[in-house]
């Protein structure tokens, strides 16, 4: 049985004359214990698709079904199963951090003591702020937090919502650990993120733009599907390399990527000699041109331009 | 010689016994791209704010467009633009209102605003979107329109606090060509960013550390200091011997 499956999910919003799609007939399913990621900007339907799956917003058609309860049906049950950490913080801003955790234990009729190894590792963390109010903790300690409590009841599903954005990259690594751990403990984690870079540590991927989910698999397996040569190019002036390799009569994409720019060349089997001579003739400096192996990210541009 | 535009020198913010910017010292230059990274809490905030002229500093000293940040707060706004992820246009405005309004703000001209939206409008292909309310654009039409609206009025320096926050990848490539552009056109551009491969297009990054600069330089010569293979992995060297917690 599949932790999270999900069929044919419409959602949309507004007035018949002025309508947004937010998603448009999603399909997907997530195996147990799988840490799934939904990679996608903002505006993409992540987090209509999360308040779908939680049972707090009505998708217009499909269905969907967590841990073999239906969204629509059995959506007490779900509530009682499932852990949800929403993008925007929603602890009680003026409870402390002990009462906080305390609180959620007790609506799920149990007791920190009762589950205390499964978030003792992030807890002990924030331990020494346990009489400090939730409002008044740092944006690192409030995740933390907000995890734990995620979690207190022992939820078989975890539902992360954009947990790392506008963190910190250290930060935003410490997080993916405590997630791996949780993995290991048995919990499927369905995760959104906006940022690319954090496809590589989930088991498989749902690339989603627009309300649309372009690709389905393991990061290691779409990077595969990537089957045009990437080209990374280099010269003393970045801007103008820019221009010139977009106006480039050869080429099939370019754009900036960190100290390079990546190119995709229109002949696929062609050779640098020539876009080498090209640079030379513009009088590029220090050019270098390397055979690189795309990331998510590449991937991802890719599939918009395509769509 | 290059013109210097942000010039801080030991610039200090205590709140009681918490020292929030800890003398921090550097220069900007005219047109340059200066990346300004930083762990959350390690002080950024608060220097860009008293960069801005809305928080006044506890000690040390600081021009910005050639005004200082004690005693001329008020003509630095006047020339700078500021632009961030949460705070950017009025949602309930429409396109062309948003530019009318903070041009308008900068004590512009109704005739020079009238000519330069046109322009601006056909430039970032928005001109069929000019009756339109900001809240109904794309949030990366919105970033790019947000851009244009703060060096509207040509500031000196523009200040952008992680600008492209959950912003599409194409999208947010876009956004650093209309930055480079501004550059070009020899407007500042002081940039925090949570995007470590933007950290690579800026010409020279700082990286504050429990509110202390622990490095300035190129993105190649930082990577070259700290043996680093990309800019993520100096970020990370620099900030896990961070003491302070978030903010």
């Amino acid at each position: 049985m599949s932790a999270i499956s999900v069929q044919h999910i419409v959602k949309t919003y507004g007035s018949k004359k002025d309508t947004v799609t937010a998603l448009k007939d999603i399909c997907f399913a997530v195996d147990e214990g799988e840490l799934f990621g939904i990679i996608g900007p903002d505006g993409a339907g992540k987090t209509s698709l999360f308040r779908i799956l939680t049972t707090l917003l009505l998708a217009d058609s499909g269905t969907a079904l967590v841990d073999g309860f239906d969204v629509l049906k059995d959506y007490k049950a779900i509530r009682n199963r499932i852990g949800y950490m929403p993008g925007k913080f929603s602890l009680y801003q003026d409870l402390t951090v002990e009462e906080n955790l305390q609180f959620f234990a007790t609506i799920f009729n149990t007791s920190i003591a009762e589950n205390y190894e499964l978030v003792r590792d992030i807890y002990i963390q924030i331990e020494p702020f346990k009489n400090r109010r939730a409002g008044k903790l740092s944006g690192g300690m409030k995740q933390k937090l907000a995890l734990c409590c995620a979690l207190i009841h022992h939820p078989t599903v975890l539902f992360l919502d954009e947990p790392t954005t506008g963190v910190d990259a250290v930060s935003r690594k410490e997080f993916w650990e405590m997630l791996q751990n949780l993995k290991k403990q048995g919990i499927t984690i369905l995760v959104s993120t906006p940022y690319m870079d954090e496809a590589g540590l989930c088991d498989r991927v749902a690339l989603i733009q627009t309300g649309n989910i372009m690709s389905i698999d393991s990061p290691g397996n779409i990077i595969e599907q990537f089957k045009k040569p990437l080209w990374a190019v280099r010269s003393a002036a970045m801007f103008r390399l820019l221009n010139d390799l977009q106006h480039y009569n050869n080429t099939e994409s370019c754009y900036a990527f960190g100290e390079n720019h990546h190119l995709i060349l229109k002949n696929n089997e062609a050779d640098p000699v020539e876009l080498n001579n090209y640079l030379r003739d513009l009088q590029h400096t220090e050019v270098a041109v390397q055979k690189i192996s795309p990331n998510i990210e590449d991937c991802f541009i890719e599939l918009m331009r395509q769509n | 010689m290059t013109e210097t535009v942000i010039k801080a020198s030991k610039l200090t913010k205590k709140f009681g016994d918490f020292i929030a910017t800890n003398e921090i010292s550097f220069e900007v230059a005219k047109g340059e791209i200066f990346g300004f990274l930083g762990a959350n809490g390690a002080g950024k905030t608060t220097a860009m704010r008293m960069l801005c002229g809305l928080s006044i500093p506890s000690s040390g000293s600081a021009s910005v467009a050639g005004f200082d940040v004690y005693k001329e707060t008020e003509k630095i706004k006047q020339h700078i633009g500021y632009m961030s992820q949460k705070f950017s246009l009025y949602e309930d405005l429409t396109v062309k209102e948003n530019i009318r309004f903070y041009a308008g703000i900068y004590g512009m001209e109704r005739k020079a605003i009238r000519e330069k939206t046109t322009m601006l409008l056909e430039q970032l292909r928005l001109s069929e979107e000019a009756n339109t309310l900001v809240k109904a654009l794309p949030l990366g039409w919105k970033q790019k329109l947000a851009f244009s609206v703060a060096i509207f009025h040509e500031p000196k320096i523009v200040f952008l606090d992680e600008p492209t926050g959950g912003v599409d990848p194409i999208t947010r490539r876009e956004f650093w060509n209309l930055i480079y552009q501004a550059s070009e056109r020899g407007i500042t551009i002081f940039v925090t960013t949570h995007y470590m491969d933007e950290a690579e297009y800026c010409n020279r990054v700082s990286i504050m550390v429990d509110g202390k600069i622990e490095a300035l330089d190129t993105p190649h010569n930082l990577k070259k200091t700290f043996n680093a293979a990309s800019m993520d992995e100096v970020f990370l060297q620099l900030a896990r011997g961070a003491k302070r917690i978030g903010d």
